[in-house]
């Protein structure tokens, strides 16, 4: 490579890289902000902020939805599997893929009890695909096992 | 000027490694470009309607439906090929702005000015075709989370990169301003890449991985690929088209341009 040359690919490989280099940096500062959820875990520990607006996470409970009779208000436990759980109250109608065992983020805000005061369910798909039919085949086969 | 340095590189003596750099050397140049693409030009153009019209036709009439979302899961053969296209458009982007950049072939400035509108609108469609998805799965059109802010991040590139290349003064220096904004926003491709990983976000990870088996039976991912394929010849095909018309737009006082308009 002539000289000339090899010295514009060494620029361009220094722009690449303290541009890089900036981004990380600055996400690396806001990774607050960019994380969209607080996990269960964070909520437990007090590391979210009471009573402001923030976002949470986390696996809806098996057995842990209640609904109101009267109205859409709904009751449900979100845990991360791990020991750390809350529980979030939400009045409103939920996406078609809320459900138990289901990933959910939840806009609101937590009180002074550690309850999550949700305005918005958002339903977090994960990255498993199947047709209906095989997940009946494998419904069946838990149920067997169980008996 | 350019003529006669495509006269000199067909005297250039040399063995077989020669030629073949020979051949690249000169497929840099737009006139052996314009020709050789001229041949390929529509054998890409049948194998796109092939593998978009059988991909589609399997996709949405075949595959089976998704035990969780139900027959909305089709949307996702549209939504991922655009966003895999999309990112590997912006990829070969950055690649021709450093050839550009470094060795100033002529044919890079045209790859990289031809490809962003077709980026950004894979980019669009991927963008739009994830809101409708995400409305009906999630419950919400549009969420602030890592990978669709990245997303759109690089929506914004792509418009960047043409609005600077098309600047009134279409001068060498605008092709390289715009190869150097295509090169720095290649930062963004990792960070799309694993913003899924990094960080909690709503949009799903990756079905997909080089290492592990996919997380979807061969017949949702088989139709996939096709589409994938599709969406790719796709991109190839209008690409070139788009390339051809930039050569004979700058190359229209020459000879050989003049040449074809007399055929």
């Amino acid at each position: 490579m002539k000289p000339h040359r090899r010295r514009k690919l060494y620029f361009l490989l220094f722009l690449l890289l303290s541009s890089g280099g900036a981004i990380a940096l600055t996400l690396m500062a806001l990774t607050e902000n960019i994380n969209l959820f607080y996990s269960p875990a964070e909520i437990v520990s007090g590391v979210a902020p009471v009573n402001k607006r923030i976002r949470a996470g986390g696996m809806v409970l098996e057995d842990s939805i209640f609904r109101s009779e009267s109205d859409l208000e709904v009751r449900f436990i979100v845990t991360d599997l791990q020991g750390s759980e809350f529980t979030i109250f939400y009045t409103g109608i939920l996406p078609d893929l809320f459900r138990e065992g289901q990933g959910v983020v939840a806009r609101g805000a937590l009180n002074e009890d550690g309850d999550f005061l949700a305005e918005e369910v958002l339903a977090k798909h994960d990255e498993n695909y199947m047709p209906p039919e095989v997940m009946d085949v494998i419904d069946q086969a838990h149920g067997d096992l169980q008996k | 000027m350019k003529r006669m340095v495509n006269r000199k590189q067909k005297t250039e003596p040399g063995g077989c490694a020669l030629k073949m750099g020979n051949f690249f050397h000169r497929l840099g140049s737009p006139r052996p470009f314009y020709e050789l693409s001229g041949v390929v030009l529509p054998v890409a153009g049948v194998l796109t309607l092939i593998s978009l019209v059988v991909g589609s036709i399997w996709a949405l009439g075949f595959a089976p439906p998704d035990y969780q979302q139900g027959e909305s899961v089709r949307i996702m053969y549209i939504h991922v090929p655009s966003a895999i296209v999309a990112q590997s458009s912006y990829m070969m982007m950055g690649i021709a702005g450093v050839i550009f950049l470094i060795w100033r072939i002529k044919i890079a400035d045209i790859a990289l000015q031809c490809a962003a509108p077709i980026g950004a609108s894979l980019t669009f469609l991927a963008l739009v075709t994830g809101a409708i998805w995400g409305k009906p799965t999630w419950g919400a059109w549009w969420v602030w989370d890592a990978r669709l802010t990245s997303t759109l991040v690089l929506f914004f590139l792509f418009i960047g990169v043409i609005v600077l290349r098309s600047a009134k003064d279409g001068s060498e220096a605008v092709g390289r301003a715009t190869a150097m904004l295509a090169v720095v926003g290649l930062v963004n491709l990792p960070i799309i890449k694993f913003s899924v990983d990094w960080w909690f976000t709503l949009h799903q990870p990756s079905s997909f991985s080089l290492t592990e088996s996919p997380s979807m039976p061969a017949e949702m991912w088989l139709p996939l690929l096709v589409m994938v394929i599709g969406f790719y010849l796709f991109f190839f095909f209008t690409w070139m088209y788009r390339v051809r018309t930039e050569i004979l737009k700058r190359e229209h006082r020459s000879q050989w341009v003049r040449s074809i308009d007399d055929v």
